[in-house]
Formats: structure tokens, C-alpha cells, sequence
């Protein structure tokens, strides 16, 4: 089993997600880019599971997603509450904690 | 029987409480707040004779040496552990404590019935009250107290209500002088006890407990030297508290508050805790200033009985050149304060407890009686030039007691003032301390004169002032004839050789450091009271004399001159006469001694004073302002800079803290794999 396509994938999703979560301004795209993440972490968590014949990741694997779900609710959540009460999703006009 | 004796604190409860029920509903009481006061002096007083009885009777016991006396009752009760220290507050009933429950009670009793009608219409009459009951209050801590620490409470609760009694008048900017001098004075004296009281503690094995201090004292378990240096920082304490030399300058000033509390601070209570501070503590200056006579005349270094002696002579002699009655009263206050503090350090303990004892009733009788001349023949002034002379016939019941309480201070057979006196004298005397016994009798000279003076000036001759004198009322007499018997019996006590007064109040301290109580000696006596006599006829002759010619000297100018002129005139002339030609001549001692205290002394103060400033302004200005506010204002410029610099930071751009926060992950994980 070659443990390195894995890897590659998970780098490259997680490269992906920081991209994302750093470039983009739309703030539903930056929740999605924060599960590309996690599901990078996740692909790296199961392949060094089954690599060493351990299923402790997978269940690691399977918690992260769990909670992944819970906080993409609360992101989705956040995030229409802003729409709300600007009319857009723009990351960069939601500024208003600046010291 | 024994309650009282077990439960002394309820007599400096009573007051305390007292003071808290006048000061709330005081002015809605019907007497405004006086009534409460004088029942809690009463109750107070009732109990003072309870104890007083109850110790007389109590059994004596042997103690070591065969000495018979009364066992002290002590109860502590722990106060907080502090580590290994347990503080404790008690109280200690003796015979010292309950004759002085006895004179505080007694006195302040009387002064409180008489500033009801003294101090009538006052607009801080209710306030003037509390104070009297908290002041009552110290006093009764400090001589009911079983440990230095517990009689500091009183101490110190006295100075600060003798601040708001002296002040009482406080509108007028003299009297809060006077309060704040005597406050500061008086502090600067309490500097001493506070530093006595801690070298004490150590030298003692960590206890404040009196008993224990001067058992320790006289058995050797302290080493000398520490004694030594506390005796002496204890002496400071005296110094300042009881307006010793040189620190004597606060009480005349005292004079400025209302003359009922005159008489309580200066016969009864706050200058005579000094004086009961010796004679509580008296194993350790026994032994520090190695008192007894069983040195062989080898006493050390006594400056206790040198304070006490230059004191009696200075202050004596101030009494002379004073206009104001009170004034008078207070230097002779001083000049008999020193007497007592004299007769402790020469080892007259017994005496000099006996003198205050007495000297509470005559002094308390003298000053009010000078307020009852000032309230109703004096237009309440105090200058008896100016505003008295000639009351005598107006005022016949102020004069017959104002007479007695002189005559016993003069130390006249048979009063009290004469058997306290030739006791001090003789004890002085018999304990190997000759000079002081010289002293002694020139004071008691002194005293008689300056009292001729004082009784002639202000009851003789003719009257001077501009108002309509008239006897006092009841309010006032009352208190004054109660005195002036006190002053007259409170002697007897220890009269041609009967001891009451010295069994009932020697304690453990007396007995461990074989402290000599002689009896009478009528030799000393009839010389002492001779002298006095011979003094006292004198000063009247000289004083009948001057008021004749001065008589005469005005008759003559009124046949010279007429009108206005003449008035101005005579002043002027009158003035030179007294003050220049008589007193060159005839005063020049007395002003000297008042220069020296005005100069000299008063330079002294002012020096310190100045330095104190100038130490003052050099460290407000080089350390406060530049080291201590350069460190503040640096904290607070660094936490501006700072917070400036870093809220740049702070831009509420979410993805600028991804950012940082991937930037900060990558460097970890970059550490990581390159030292882990």
C-alpha cells in the first residue's frame, strides 16, 4: 500500500482549503474551504489508520466529522445572520471588532 | 462582690456605648444627648465605688517575703493568632486600676453635670457630649488594660478626642491651633510608647502582658540594655503625654477649649496617663534606671526624675507672669505633673500614685472653678487683670472652694495636697535622692506663691471688669463643693502615719521590687509647710503692696488729667509700669524662663519643624516626583505605546487572523520538525 498518494491528496486539499479560507470573500466559501481542511486531516487520519492497521483513526476520522457538521450549523448560522443584517456575505465588510 | 472586679470591662463599656447613643439620637433626646452622658458616667461611677469597696475587702494574701497584699484579678481573652503571636486583650483589676476607675469616674462625673449648664446653648452641645464620653471611654481602657498594647488603644483614643475637645470652639483659627499643637505634641510623645512598647515585647518574650513585663523586669529575665533603651522610649511617651519639659508647650495652649474640659483632660484624665504609665510599668523603669535605694546611692541614669524636676521648677516659674487664669492653672498642672513624675522616678511610687489621686480632686476643683468665675463674673474671659479681681464678695461660694482646692495644691495642713506632697518629699528624700528633695520644696514655695497671686488677683482687691458679677448656679457650685470637700478629705487617707492608701494599692510589682513606702515625718513636713506659708505671705504682700500703688499712681493722674486721654494714657503708663519697670526688676527669672521656652524651646520646635519640611519638600521633589511618578507614568506611557502598536493588530479582519493563525501553526510545525 503506498501511503504517499494519500498524503499528496491530503496536502494538496488542505493547501486548497487555506487558500480558500485566506483569499476568498465570500463567506459561505470560506466555511467550505474550512471542511476542505478537515476533510484533508481526515484522509490523512484514515490512510495512517489503515497504514499501521489501526482503526483508531478512522474512528478520530469519523469524530471530525461529526463535529464538523455541528460547525458548519453554527458557520451557516453566523453567516446568515450577517446576511441579514448587511445584504451581503463580503468578508472584508465584517470589520466591525477592530480595535 | 467580686463581679465587678471580674468584669472591670463593663466600665469602659458603658461610656463607649454611651458616646455611640448620643452621637445617633442625642438631638432628639429632650436634654440634647447630656442625659445619656451623665447616666453612663453615673453607672460608671456607682461602679467605681463598687470595685473600690470590693478590693478593699478582698483578702489578703502572704506573698513572697511575707508581705501581705491584695492578688490581682486578670482575665485575658484571646483577640487573633497572628503565627506563632496570640494577641490578647484583658483586664486587670488592682488597686492601681480601681482608684484610678475611682478618679476618672469621679471627676468626669462632675464635669459632666457642669458643662450641661457651662456649655448651655453651645450649637455642638450634643457633639461636645459624645465627645466628653469617648474621651471617658480611653481613659477608663488605659487603666483597666492588662497589656501595653491594650492601653495604647486608650492612649491613643484620648489623643484623638483631646483633638475634637480642644478644638471644640474650632471657628475661631486659635483653637484649632491650639488642638493641632496639642494633638501633634502630644503625637510625638506617642512615637516613644509605640517604639517602648515593641522593644518591650521582644525583650519580654513576645508578651505585652504588664503583669508579665514587670515581673520579667524585676527578676532578671530581660536583659538591661533592652530595658534600658525601652524605660527611655517610654520616658518620650511621658514626656509628650504628660507635657513634661520640654515638651510642656501643648497643655497651656490646651486652655483654648472649654474650661469643663480643662479640668477633665488636666486633673483627671489624658496628662495623668503618662504619670500612670510610670507607675503601671514601674518594674521596668525600677530596674533601668536602677531607682531603689538599695544601690547605695548609685542610682543610674534617672532622666525621668531630672525630666520631672526641671519640670516642676520651669513650669512654677511660668505661672508667675501669666494674665490668664487658666493659663495659671495650666503651668501649675505642669509644675505638679512634674511632681508625680519625679516622686515615681525617685522611688515614692506610693506617693506619687497619691498625688495624682489628690491632686485630681484640687486641680478639677480649680478649673472649675475658673469657669465659674469666667461664666459669671467674667464676661467669659479668663484675664484676671483685665476682667476679675474683687469676686469675693459676689461670688462667695466659688471663692470659700476656689480657697480650699488652692490651699490644698499649696500644700496646706491639713488638705489633701499636704499629706501627698510631704509623702513624695519624704520618699524622695529617705531613697537617697537629697537634691530632689530640694526641688521638691522650692516648687511647693513656688506653688503657694503663684496661687497668693491667683486667688488675690482674681477675688481681691477691687473689680476690674465691665459686667454685672453674680454667684453661679447650683449646676456649677454643686460640683465645686463636692471637690473642694474631696480636696480637703481625699489626704486623710494617708494622714499622720495611717497607710490605707498604700495598702490598697501596692501590688506585685511593689512588693517583688522592694519599693519602701515611709510614713510620716513631721519634721520635713512642718518645714515644708513653713517655707510654704512663708512663701505664700510674701507673694500676698508684694501683691497687696503693688495693687496699692498702683492705686494710688492712677489717683494721681486723674487729678492731672481728664477725659479720653487720660484713659489711653494711664493704659499706656500702666503698661510700662507692670511690664517694663516691675517686671525688669522684679520678674527677671520668670521671664527669662519664659523667653528661654518661647526661643529657645520654640526655636527648637521650629528647627525641627523646618528641617522636617525641607526633608520633606527634597524628597517630594527628587523622589516622589521624579522617582515614583516616573516609574507610574512609565507603566502607564508603556501600556499607551504598547496598545497603540498592537491594535493595529486588532483589525476585525477575520481572514487576517487565519492568516496569522496559519502563519503561527506553520511555524510551530516547522519547528517541530527541525528540533524535535
Amino acid at each position: 500500500m503506498l501511503l504517499n498518494q494519500f498524503l499528496f491528496l491530503g496536502a494538496f486539499l488542505f493547501c486548497t482549503g487555506i487558500y480558500g479560507v485566506l483569499a476568498r470573500k465570500n463567506a459561505v466559501l470560506v466555511l467550505m474551504s474550512i471542511e476542505l481542511i478537515l476533510n484533508a486531516v481526515n484522509i490523512n487520519l484514515v490512510a495512517f489508520g489503515a497504514f499501521r492497521s489501526n482503526v483508531a483513526g478512522q474512528v478520530f476520522a469519523l469524530f471530525v466529522v461529526a463535529i464538523a457538521a455541528a460547525e458548519v450549523g453554527v458557520g451557516l448560522a453566523i453567516v446568515l445572520i450577517i446576511y441579514r443584517n448587511k445584504r451581503s456575505v463580503d468578508l472584508t465588510e465584517v470589520d466591525l471588532m477592530k480595535g | 462582690m467580686d463581679w465587678i472586679l471580674n468584669n472591670l470591662w463593663v466600665v469602659p463599656a458603658i461610656p463607649f456605648v454611651a458616646f455611640f447613643v448620643i452621637l445617633f439620637v442625642g438631638k432628639r433626646l429632650p436634654a440634647k444627648g447630656a442625659e445619656v452622658g451623665i447616666a453612663a458616667l453615673g453607672v460608671c461611677w456607682v461602679l467605681a465605688v463598687w470595685s473600690c469597696v470590693a478590693w478593699i475587702n478582698r483578702p489578703t494574701v502572704v506573698y513572697e517575703g511575707g508581705e501581705r497584699l491584695r492578688a490581682y484579678i486578670e482575665h485575658n481573652y484571646t483577640w487573633f493568632n497572628n503565627g506563632q503571636v496570640r494577641l490578647i486583650f484583658g483586664f486587670h483589676a488592682d488597686g492601681l486600676a480601681v482608684v484610678m476607675v475611682f478618679v476618672v469616674a469621679t471627676i468626669s462625673l462632675l464635669v459632666h453635670v457642669y458643662s450641661t449648664e457651662y456649655m448651655k446653648g453651645d450649637r455642638r452641645y450634643t457633639y461636645y457630649f459624645a465627645g466628653l464620653s469617648l474621651f471617658t471611654t480611653g481613659m477608663f481602657v488605659l487603666v483597666t488594660a492588662a497589656s501595653t498594647l491594650q492601653g495604647l488603644f486608650g492612649w491613643e483614643l484620648m489623643g484623638v478626642t483631646s483633638f475634637m475637645l480642644i478644638g471644640h470652639w474650632w471657628e475661631d483659627q486659635a483653637n484649632s491651633n491650639a488642638a493641632m499643637k496639642a494633638f501633634l505634641t502630644t503625637r510625638t510623645g506617642d512615637v516613644g510608647l509605640l517604639v517602648g512598647i515593641t522593644i518591650l515585647f521582644f525583650g519580654a518574650h513576645q508578651t505585652f502582658n504588664w503583669e508579665s513585663l514587670n515581673i520579667q523586669a524585676l527578676t532578671g529575665r530581660i536583659d538591661h540594655t533592652v530595658l534600658l533603651w525601652g524605660a527611655l522610649a517610654l520616658t518620650l511617651a511621658v514626656i509628650g503625654k504628660s507635657a513634661q519639659f520640654p515638651l510642656h508647650t501643648w497643655l497651656p495652649d490646651a486652655m483654648a477649649g472649654p474650661t469643663p474640659v480643662s479640668a477633665l483632660i488636666h486633673a483627671a484624665t489624658m496628662v495623668v496617663a503618662g504619670v500612670y504609665l510610670v507607675a503601671r510599668t514601674y518594674g521596668v523603669f525600677w530596674v533601668a534606671f536602677s531607682i531603689g535605694p538599695h544601690t547605695n546611692g548609685h542610682h543610674g541614669f534617672n532622666v525621668l526624675a531630672v525630666v520631672g524636676g526641671v519640670t516642676i521648677l520651669i513650669a512654677a516659674l511660668l505661672a508667675f507672669v501669666q494674665d490668664d487664669i487658666k493659663k495659671v492653672l495650666a503651668y501649675s498642672t505642669v509644675s505638679q505633673l512634674g511632681y508625680m513624675v519625679m516622686a515615681l522616678a525617685c522611688g515614692a511610687w506610693a506617693g506619687g500614685v497619691f498625688h495624682l489621686f489628690t491632686h485630681a480632686f484640687f486641680k478639677a476643683c480649680l478649673f472649675l472653678g475658673a469657669g465659674s468665675v469666667s461664666h459669671s463674673g467674667a464676661h467669659h474671659s479668663f484675664d484676671m487683670k483685665k476682667e476679675m479681681g474683687g469676686l469675693k464678695k459676689y461670688m462667695p461660694t466659688t471663692y470659700w472652694t476656689f480657697v480650699v482646692a488652692s490651699c490644698a495644691l499649696a500644700g496646706i495642713f491639713p488638705l489633701a495636697g499636704f499629706w501627698s506632697k510631704d509623702e513624695i518629699l519624704l520618699s524622695s528624700g529617705r531613697n537617697g535622692y537629697a537634691l530632689f528633695t530640694v526641688v521638691g520644696v522650692v516648687g511647693a514655695m513656688l506653688t503657694a506663691a503663684y496661687m497668693t497671686r491667683c486667688v488675690y488677683l482674681t477675688f481681691h482687691g477691687e473689680y476690674r471688669g465691665h459686667g454685672h458679677p453674680h454667684e453661679s448656679n447650683r449646676v456649677l457650685t454643686v460640683p465645686l463643693i463636692i471637690l473642694a470637700a474631696l480636696s480637703v478629705c481625699a489626704g486623710w487617707l494617708s494622714a499622720f502615719g495611717l497607710h490605707y492608701f498604700s495598702d490598697w494599692t501596692r501590688n506585685e510589682t511593689f512588693v517583688t521590687a522592694k519599693v519602701q513606702d515611709y510614713p510620716f515625718s513631721l519634721p520635713l513636713a512642718g518645714v515644708a509647710l513653713g517655707l510654704a506659708l512663708a512663701a505664700a505671705g510674701l507673694a500676698g504682700f508684694f501683691y497687696v503692696r503693688e495693687e496699692v500703688r498702683l492705686r494710688g499712681f492712677s489717683e494721681r493722674n486723674a487729678l492731672a488729667r481728664a477725659g479720653k486721654d487720660f484713659l489711653v494714657n494711664k493704659y499706656y503708663l500702666d503698661h510700662l509700669y507692670t511690664d517694663i519697670i516691675v517686671r525688669s526688676i522684679r520678674r527677671p527669672i520668670a521671664q527669662g524662663a519664659y523667653w528661654f521656652d518661647q526661643n529657645v524651646i520654640d526655636a527648637v520646635v521650629n528647627a525641627v519643624a523646618t528641617t522636617t519640611r525641607q526633608v520633606a519638600n527634597f524628597v517630594y521633589d527628587s523622589i516622589d516626583q521624579v522617582v515614583v511618578d516616573g516609574a507610574v507614568n512609565g507603566v502607564g506611557a508603556a501600556a499607551e505605546e504598547g496598545g497603540i502598536a498592537l491594535r493595529t493588530l486588532q483589525n476585525g479582519r477575520v481572514q487576517f487572523y487565519a492568516a496569522i493563525l496559519f502563519a503561527a501553526a506553520a511555524l510551530l510545525g516547522l519547528g517541530l520538525v527541525l528540533f524535535i
